[in-house]
């Protein structure tokens, strides 16, 4: 299964954390600053894999950013740069040829992509069109919403309550 | 209230503004942070939902990105997610999974709002409770929402079917016993057309046969059949994870694997498939030889991929099956040696492993030369693995693959001296370890030692101060074979040992003891034998012929010779009778002598008249010299031993002092009080020390009224921070000796303080004494620090070369060819009975009977139901997923399964039987009459006992917490 999802700039920083196994802050903090240094020093043209205390992370290069996801051992490697990929294929679909700026500013999007994705720590959905349409009814659920609270007369009522 | 509201809902800033906050301000962000949550603080206390998940979404943002505590603000989380707008709920819930854990105290609060939303008629609101579920999941939320998860896996809504799915992995292991409930409809999923939810399932049960495969095996049909049905590749794959566990445990299902697998792994074009398939081959089927085949050409490809991920995974894959099929690494060993120049350090290392797998007696010596050379020019951390994966395999299995054990202590030394090397604890052990193991390296040993210690410029490394312990230790211990003991002496003390850490230099300081003591013994004895051979010179006639005759002796002659030596010292060291025995001491001490000189006599520099007074007396000199400052050392091992010396130095020099003039007179009666002292003392060291099993703890036996702790995990609050000292591995460095401790009066602790100059005065006195200084080749002692690094790879030649080189190897020698001739016998190796080394053995994993595997058994195997399962468990529901899987289908069944139906999993021996036509008589008793009736070997006679089905049962279910019971695996896929 896969423990946590990272994304990390090339400069180091963090754009997105997901964690699937209990890690405490502190702990969350020390992953990142561990991995971070081994991944970014890592030359490009190099393979994917990185042995880290027992695990095995996988990671890609997508611009700048790295995609970083930590499995067990006898996990397939391949499956999570697949995984990976995937899960770049669906942002770029999502946010129309996305850059790391997306990321940054749709932060709780990418989230909500990868709970799509991704549950457990195991692949849900492997159809890019699925996701693609989940994510978008919940967007409409939540711009409904949105709407409605904070059209004027709703404003108005809420003041005078 | 309200006007702060409505001012607060217009001003407030959303997460969008933070972060471009955060995009301007390049520096300060901590400041920035800090002001952030500052405001998020205050606005999280709004009445005002929007305001108040606008805050929260920004803090989990902060606590995402920047590692921000934000368990302060759960109580707020938990009214977030209570909130009936979806846009809030979902702030909520993604704060929840991401902050709250098992300790979090609102998590009490929240098993209602859970249990509301997952039966939500929005599926998003189902979905968004789920993936919090997943993470945040208790034992006490497990018990609770099983059955709302349970409802949930039999949804209509195939997106929140799969993520029921997906979260019951989470509850299981929490509660073990929603195994019970939900377990059936979880094989059911197994078995539904629908890809999303099949994969989900395939996901879970890939992830539980992980843990236990065992219980799993009787759903090895149905994983059978999606093996074969299946066209998605993540389903394979899981699939095939899912059979590495199982076959193992079950030889019939690799053979009914291997044909697809193989068949898959020859179509497939995913690469992460074909890949799994390999790797399900080489560990789990590598006695199908054909499959073996098909999956090494397979990596063959894979080797020699442009990719770098493939040729990782190639030679990863290769070390996995190089235990069992060592040809495989052979066919493709060019590639993998040329791996090891590769520029990703991971495949560096894969190749490495590789290389050593194929290290065999016959071309051990080749490979590491090979290897050695080729540390001294990469880079320190490779260099290290290379070092460090020599010194393993080599002294495997006490150093099995050694056969000329010259040629590998001279590896060791060479190994210390490459500039990068920092396994100095490993090379230090082995040293130590063939010293007392293998007698016949001793000479060579002690030449190692020698080169090490008498380096100067090798005590400024630090990672070779534990080498440069253990080649003290040698020296002294083994200092009847050295060629040059004066040599030794002065190297042990020269100056620049000051920078040894306190424990190392102790060492030097107790081998110089034992040096010291050797000297004496040897210039005693050879005044004796002076003066006996004026007497008689027959005898001395007899002992140069003895001498003559032993010039080429083999060493095993040595060895034996030593052994009875031995006896008879030791029963004379007890005080009362050394004196009495001495005289026969001295006939013993004679054979060790003549044995010793003939050993050294190849080296010129002993020569019999080397040990005289003169000479010993300027060793006795030079001890006090060097080590007079040392006696007020702040460190206790330094100082104790210092003073041990000093005082048995002192104690020599008065009884020699009084009789240096007469040295013809030298069995003087003074001498023989010097000698029985120097023969106490070389008795103390003479015993000789060997190697200790690991059980030899064991073998004491606890004393009464000892109470021992079993778990020591308390110990690691207590010493947490200390470390361990380093210098406790050298305490064995001689028996204790007490006889001159007490001789030397305690000094005065003023003497610390004027120590270093005290130090440095002495050294300068020494250097006038003994010319620049004591080892020639020494040239600029004065600055400690900028020495020369000892052994400066002198020509960079380029890696090509080196690959070459590499290679060539590859041709000579790796070939599994054996050398004609060995020219050398192997020489004894001391192994222990018992215990000697930590055997190396195949890692087992424990089987794991903890409850969640018991449950899935009981489950499986068909034990009685708790009630509360049978409840839930819609008994036409089993019946008819049977029905739908089981090609022939025997009326009779039904009615049969419907009786049983309260027995959860019966479906499974059901349907692995189909093709035999022994429905009825099973359908009695399910699984106690397939195994009668389909293995009459393996009779089981409680299959008898139809009648009384559950008590049989159980009977059988409660012992498999305790033993794996293969006999109830029926031949599923006959």
């Amino acid at each position: 299964m896969i423990h946590f999802v990272l994304l990390i700039s090339r400069q180091g920083k963090v754009r997105l954390t997901k964690w699937y196994s209990p890690y405490t802050q502190k702990e969350r903090t020390k992953v990142i600053r561990e991995l971070s240094g081994v991944i970014l020093s890592r030359a490009p043209k190099l393979c994917n894999f990185v042995d880290w205390r027992g695990y095995k992370v996988v990671y890609k290069r997508y611009a700048s950013l790295y995609f970083c996801m930590c499995i067990d051992q006898d996990d397939n490697e391949l499956e999570v740069l697949e995984i990976i990929h995937h899960y770049v294929e669906i942002l770029d679909r999502y946010f129309g040829s996305v850059c790391e700026l997306d990321l940054i500013f749709n932060f709780h999007k990418a989230y909500y992509i990868l709970d799509e994705l991704l549950i457990a720590g195991e692949l849900q959905e492997s159809s890019k069109k699925t996701v693609a349409r989940l994510i978008a009814a919940q967007d409409a659920l939540v711009e409904t919403a949105k709407e409605e609270a904070s059209s004027l007369s709703n404003i108005i009522a809420q003041a005078t309550k | 209230m309200a006007g702060s509201s409505i001012m607060d809902n217009l001003f407030q800033r959303t997460l969008e503004d933070l972060i471009k906050g955060f995009r301007l301000q390049l520096v300060g962000e901590s400041a920035l942070i800090s002001k952030a949550v500052e405001e998020i603080r205050r606005e999280i206390k709004s009445t005002d939902l929007d305001i108040k998940s606008i805050a929260l979404q920004k803090l989990s943002y902060l606590s995402a990105i920047y590692g921000i505590d934000m368990s302060w603000a759960a109580f707020h989380v938990v009214e977030v997610m209570s909130s009936s707008r979806f846009a809030h709920k979902k702030i909520g819930y993604r704060a929840a999974s991401q902050s709250f854990h098992e300790g979090t105290s609102v998590l009490l609060l929240i098993t209602n709002q859970l249990r509301k939303d997952l039966s939500s008629p929005n599926e998003f609101e189902v979905s968004l409770a789920l993936e919090c579920l997943s993470r945040i999941v208790t034992i006490d939320l497990a018990r609770d929402l099983t059955p709302d998860v349970f409802t949930l896996l039999s949804s209509s809504k195939v997106f929140v079917r799969k993520k029921a799915i997906g979260v019951i992995l989470r509850v299981f292991e929490k509660y073990p016993d929603a195994v019970r409930v939900c377990f059936k409809r979880l094989v059911e999923n197994l078995e539904n057309s629908d890809s999303q939810i099949a994969t989900a399932a395939v996901g879970v049960f890939c992830e539980l046969s992980s843990k236990d495969p065992r219980s799993y095996l009787p759903l090895a049909p149905e994983f059978y059949r999606i093996l074969i049905d299946s066209r998605n590749n993540w389903v394979l794959i899981k699939t095939l994870k899912i059979f590495a566990k199982l076959a193992p445990l079950e030889p019939r299902l690799g053979k009914r694997i291997v044909e697809p697998v193989c068949e898959l792994m020859k179509k497939t074009g995913a690469k992460s498939l074909m890949f799994e398939c390999v790797r399900t081959v080489v560990t789990c089927l590598s006695n199908h030889e054909s499959a073996v085949k098909v999956a090494i050409s397979k990596i063959g490809e894979l080797l020699v991929d442009p990719d770098p991920n493939l040729r990782f995974l190639g030679l990863h894959a290769l070390s996995d099956v190089a235990p069992t099929h060592l040809w495989a690494v052979l066919e493709n060993q060019e590639v993998v040696i040329k791996s090891l120049s590769d520029e990703d350090p991971n495949i560096k290392l894969e190749s490495l492993c590789l290389v050593m797998a194929m290290v065999s007696e016959s071309n051990v010596a080749d490979i590491s030369k090979v290897l050695v050379n080729y540390a001294l020019k990469s880079d320190p951390e490779f260099c290290n693995e290379i070092l460090g994966s020599i010194l393993t395999t080599c002294s495997r299995n006490v150093y099995e693959i050694i056969i000329d054990f010259d040629w590998y202590v001279s590896l060791l030394g060479e190994m210390s001296r490459i500039p990068n090397c920092q396994k100095g604890e490993e090379i230090e052990a082995q040293l130590i370890d063939i010293g007392m193991r293998v007698k016949d390296a001793r000479l060579q040993l002690v030449q190692v030692g020698r080169d090490l210690v008498i380096d100067p410029a090798l005590l400024g490394n630090v990672h070779l101060h534990r080498i440069l312990c253990a080649a003290a230790w040698v020296v002294g211990e083994y200092v009847e074979v050295a060629s040059n003991p004066f040599e030794l002496m002065d190297a042990l003390l020269q100056p620049r040992t000051n920078l040894l850490p306190p424990s190392v230099r102790a060492v030097y300081i107790h081998s110089s003891f034992k040096i010291l003591v050797f000297c004496l013994d040897c210039c005693l004895m050879q005044n004796q034998e002076h003066v006996s051979s004026l007497d008689s010179s027959n005898l001395a006639v007899g002992y140069s012929g003895l001498v003559a005759g032993k010039k080429h002796t083999e060493t095993r002659d040595f060895a034996s010779c030593e052994g009875p030596t031995h006896d008879a010292q030791n029963e004379g060291f007890s005080p009362q009778n050394s004196m009495d025995s001495s005289e026969q001491l001295a006939v013993q001490n004679n054979a060790v002598r003549i044995v010793t000189q003939d050993q050294t006599s190849i080296a010129t520099s002993l020569e019999k008249n080397n040990f005289t007074l003169e000479s010993i007396v300027g060793l006795l000199n030079l001890i006090e010299l060097v080590l007079s400052p040392l006696a007020a050392n702040p460190d206790v091992e330094i100082l104790e031993r210092a003073r041990n010396v000093l005082s048995f130095v002192q104690l020599i020099k008065a009884e020699i002092s009084d009789n240096s003039n007469q040295n013809v007179d030298i069995l003087d009666k003074k001498d023989a009080q010097v000698s029985a002292i120097v023969k106490l003392m070389c008795d103390a060291f003479s015993d000789e020390l060997g190697p200790v099993s690991l059980n030899a703890q064991g073998r004491v036996a606890v004393p009464d009224g000892l109470v021992l702790n079993e778990n020591l995990d308390d110990l690691n609050a207590i010493c947490g921070d200390i470390e361990l000292p380093s210098s406790s591995s050298f305490s064995i460095g001689g028996p204790h000796f007490g006889t001159t401790s007490d001789a030397s009066p305690f000094n005065l602790p003023k003497k610390e303080e004027t120590e270093p100059l005290n130090e440095s005065a002495s050294l300068l006195e020494h250097r006038k004494r003994h010319g620049l200084y004591y080892l020639p080749s020494e040239k600029n002692e004065i600055t400690y620090d900028d020495y020369p690094p000892p052994n400066d790879p002198q020509k960079k030649t380029n890696l090509n070369d080196e690959s070459e080189d590499l290679s060539k190897l590859a041709g000579q020698s790796l070939s599994l060819k054996k050398r004609p001739n060995q020219t050398k016998p192997r020489p004894v190796v001391v192994k222990l009975d018992d215990g000697d080394v930590v055997p190396i053995s195949v890692k087992k994993p424990e089987p794991r009977d903890d409850s969640l595997s018991g449950a899935v058994r009981d489950v499986l195997l068909g034990s009685e139901a708790k009630p509360s399962s049978s409840q839930s468990n819609p008994s036409d529901k089993s019946s008819g997923t049977d029905k739908k899987n089981l090609s022939s289908y025997h009326p009779s069944e039904i009615k049969e399964n419907v009786i049983g139906a309260e027995m959860p999993d019966q479906a499974n021996p059901n349907r692995k039987s189909k093709h035999h036509g022994r429905h009825k008589e099973r359908r009695r008793s399910p699984r106690k009459t397939i195994e009668g009736g389909e293995h009459d070997q393996r009779e089981n006679k409680k299959s008898s006992h139809r009648h009384n089905r559950h008590k049989a049962r159980q009977g059988s279910s409660s012992p498999l917490n305790v033993a794996p019971q293969t006999p109830v695996i029926p031949d599923f896929l006959l």
